[in-house]
């Protein structure tokens, strides 16, 4: 089954950026396809890549570059909400790319289930 | 058609169990993570609405959001089934569609 995951909430607003992470992880491990994940809002601060957490904390950016490149999951930020936001190309970590929301609308018409994390 | 509700947050912040449990149709499912787990507490002010919507829909919690919580499974009302990250894709999968309530 194709899943596409939308998240709303940066890594450290509460725990969106990191139940969507294990959702998607548990999803890929079942075997399932991961079509997009899809950042929005405050979500788009899990791609900076300036963040830098304690080393004892876990890497939320870092998480989703790997997860990225593991298995080639398509990660796309909001253009408007980035901009606002600080994230642009400089600062867009390793398998991250901006977009714009049509990306999301493509999302929820070509998986078979979206999945929404964080308001 | 049935759907997979999720309710992340704690029903003593907002109302979004509270909504759920308003609009959802019997034969849902309804899955309770994060802070939403504290809804579903033994003796808590939302156990006996619960245990009413699961005479009619399929209540779940996520046992590491519960964990993490220094939350035992003891402490929940009846009916309610703990599920793994895996449990929660194969309920996404499972159902038609998945609508969350923030």
């Amino acid at each position: 089954m194709k899943f596409a995951i939308l998240v709303n909430e940066g890594p450290f607003n509460h725990q969106a950026s990191d139940s969507a992470y294990q959702f998607a992880k548990a999803a890929l491990e079942a075997g399932h396809a991961i079509f997009r994940v899809f950042f929005y809002y405050d979500g788009v601060h899990n791609a900076n890549m300036l963040a830098e957490p304690p080393t004892d904390d876990r890497n939320v950016v870092k998480n989703w570059s790997t997860l990225a490149e593991d298995h080639k999951v398509d990660l796309v930020v909001c253009v408007a909400a980035a901009l606002r936001r600080g994230i642009k190309n400089d600062n867009l970590a390793p398998g991250f790319r901006i977009s714009g929301l049509g990306q999301l609308i493509e999302a929820g018409i070509q998986a078979d289930r979206l999945v929404t994390f964080g308001d | 058609m049935s759907l997979l509700h999720t309710v992340a947050k704690s029903p003593f912040e907002r109302d979004a169990l509270s909504s759920c449990l308003d609009l959802s149709l019997p034969g849902a499912a309804i899955l309770l993570y994060e802070d939403g787990v504290y809804g579903a507490l033994k003796g808590g002010r939302f156990a006996e609405r619960l245990a009413e919507a699961a005479k009619t829909r399929a209540l779940y919690v996520l046992g590491p959001d519960l964990k993490a919580r220094g939350l035992g499974e003891d402490r929940l009302i009846a009916g309610v089934t703990v599920v793994d990250y895996r449990g929660f894709v194969e309920l996404a999968a499972k159902h038609q569609a998945v609508q969350a309530w923030c």
